[in-house]
């Protein structure tokens, strides 16, 4: 690792004068420290998240849910009353790394970091959520840009994240089995707003939304739907560890398993 | 450069060190306590897990300045005194190490999976706690033994105690 400045900011404004520059914002740091480690990261400076109090917990308000960025997978992963009203994502914050991770990783550093493979881009995204930073409001879908990239601008931090609880939700992922990251991952949301489908791991730009799925979805929402049904594969990832008809397979499999959750 | 300060198992350590050091390295070359160990460096393997302000964490994978004010537990400070933690007499009574380099990893990840499970453990969630610590000798069975037992050896002292202090 590169030698870099830290700093420990106490509130958002603190931490958006100091992420100037080659600075970074550091979170739970499970991504960006390994990432400083092979130094494919080379900030200057380092300021820290975790210390700044209005970025914590969790909010349940009826079917309103929020969730400020500061908040670990841990704690999203055994919130009681989130469970009580999207259950898909305590089971996908405990599905992340291992829980040694949980306890430090948070769901703004995972947003913002938007890995292509990453989990909670896959909930954002269905559940129609909205992304707050200390700028503005980002719905979901203009926030994820690409592999790694976001809306996101210079000095702008994620402060939480709020969505409706659908209906029904669920979620399913084949994790690689090495590094445990979904090799594809499908949550699927049923609410007032129709269906939503959403893919990750398996798109070579990132996150994305499958029309074909949803489709099929919105006419009954039911996994015996989703036998024959076919996603095109031209623009899905393909590596050593799964071709691309393989993933296109894997999304369809996985999203059996979701709506099956979904609906028990 | 920062001055870092943290209580590691019940004593103040203080050093000033450069900011991109890691926390396992400050615990095993500031604090001198070498029971935590770097294997991989790259936050798989787990044998560098000690406990952050009650929490389990990988030390490859924090900044030392990052722990800085925090409370530490390592494998040293696990049994607080002559006698062994009931994890790690588990771990001796089952046989759950060969070489021993991923134990102090597997008792800390293991001490913490039990305070997160106060409604006791079975097999399959203890396997798959244990993602996260990776051992190259013992195949696993024999550390899944000896947290289930550690786990319902421990239960039964807090069973014990809550009756002591009913009574």
């Amino acid at each position: 690792m590169y030698a870099v400045n830290y700093h420990r900011a106490k509130s958002v404004s603190e931490a958006a004068k100091l992420g100037k520059g080659d600075a970074k914002f550091l979170s739970g740091g499970m991504t960006l420290i390994p990432a400083m480690k092979t130094r494919l990261a080379a900030p200057s400076d380092l300021v820290d998240l975790t210390h700044i109090q209005e970025l914590k917990g969790i909010t349940v308000t009826g079917k309103n849910v929020t969730i400020g960025a500061g908040t670990t997978h841990y704690e999203v992963a055994t919130d009681q009353r989130l469970a009580k009203v999207c259950p898909a994502i305590t089971y996908l914050a405990g599905l992340i790394g291992d829980p040694a991770v949980r306890h430090r990783g948070t769901i703004g550093g995972s947003i913002a970091n938007n890995d292509p493979a990453a989990d909670y881009p896959a909930a954002m995204l269905a559940l129609g959520a909205t992304i707050t930073t200390n700028k503005r409001s980002i719905p979901a879908e203009k926030f994820f840009k690409g592999l790694f990239e976001t809306a996101l601008k210079e000095g702008e931090i994620v402060t939480s994240v709020s969505f409706t609880a659908p209906a029904k939700c669920g979620y399913a992922k084949f994790p690689n089995p090495a590094s445990r990251y979904a090799m594809t991952g499908v949550f699927v949301a049923k609410g007032k707003e129709g269906v939503r489908v959403a893919v990750t791991g398996a798109g070579d730009d990132g996150v994305f939304r499958s029309r074909e799925l949803e489709a099929a979805l919105s006419r009954s929402f039911a996994v015996d739907t989703l036998e024959g049904v076919r996603v095109p594969s031209d623009s899905l990832m393909d590596d050593m560890h799964a071709s691309s008809d393989y993933r296109a397979a894997l999304i369809i499999a996985m999203a059996k398993r979701a709506v099956a959750q979904a609906s028990a | 450069m920062s001055e870092v300060s943290m209580t590691v198992n019940g004593r103040k350590v203080q050093a000033l060190v450069e900011d991109r050091t890691l926390l396992v390295n400050f615990l095993r070359d500031n604090a001198e306590l070498t029971g935590t160990h770097v294997g991989c460096d790259t936050s798989q393997c787990g044998a560098c897990v000690v406990h952050v302000d009650g929490k389990a964490v990988k030390s490859c994978t924090m900044l030392a300045v990052q722990a800085s004010g925090s409370t530490i537990t390592t494998i040293e400070g696990v049994s607080g005194g002559a006698d062994l933690h009931p994890v790690q007499a588990a771990f001796r009574e089952h046989h759950g190490l060969q070489c021993g380099f991923c134990t102090p990893g597997m008792i800390m990840t293991a001490v913490d999976m039990i305070r997160r499970h106060p409604e006791g453990l079975d097999e399959a969630t203890v396997r798959a706690e244990l993602e996260g610590n990776i051992c190259r000798c013992t195949g696993y069975h024999n550390i899944v033994k000896a947290i289930l037992a550690a786990s319902s050896e421990m239960a039964k002292g807090a069973k014990g105690k809550g009756r002591a202090k009913a009574a």
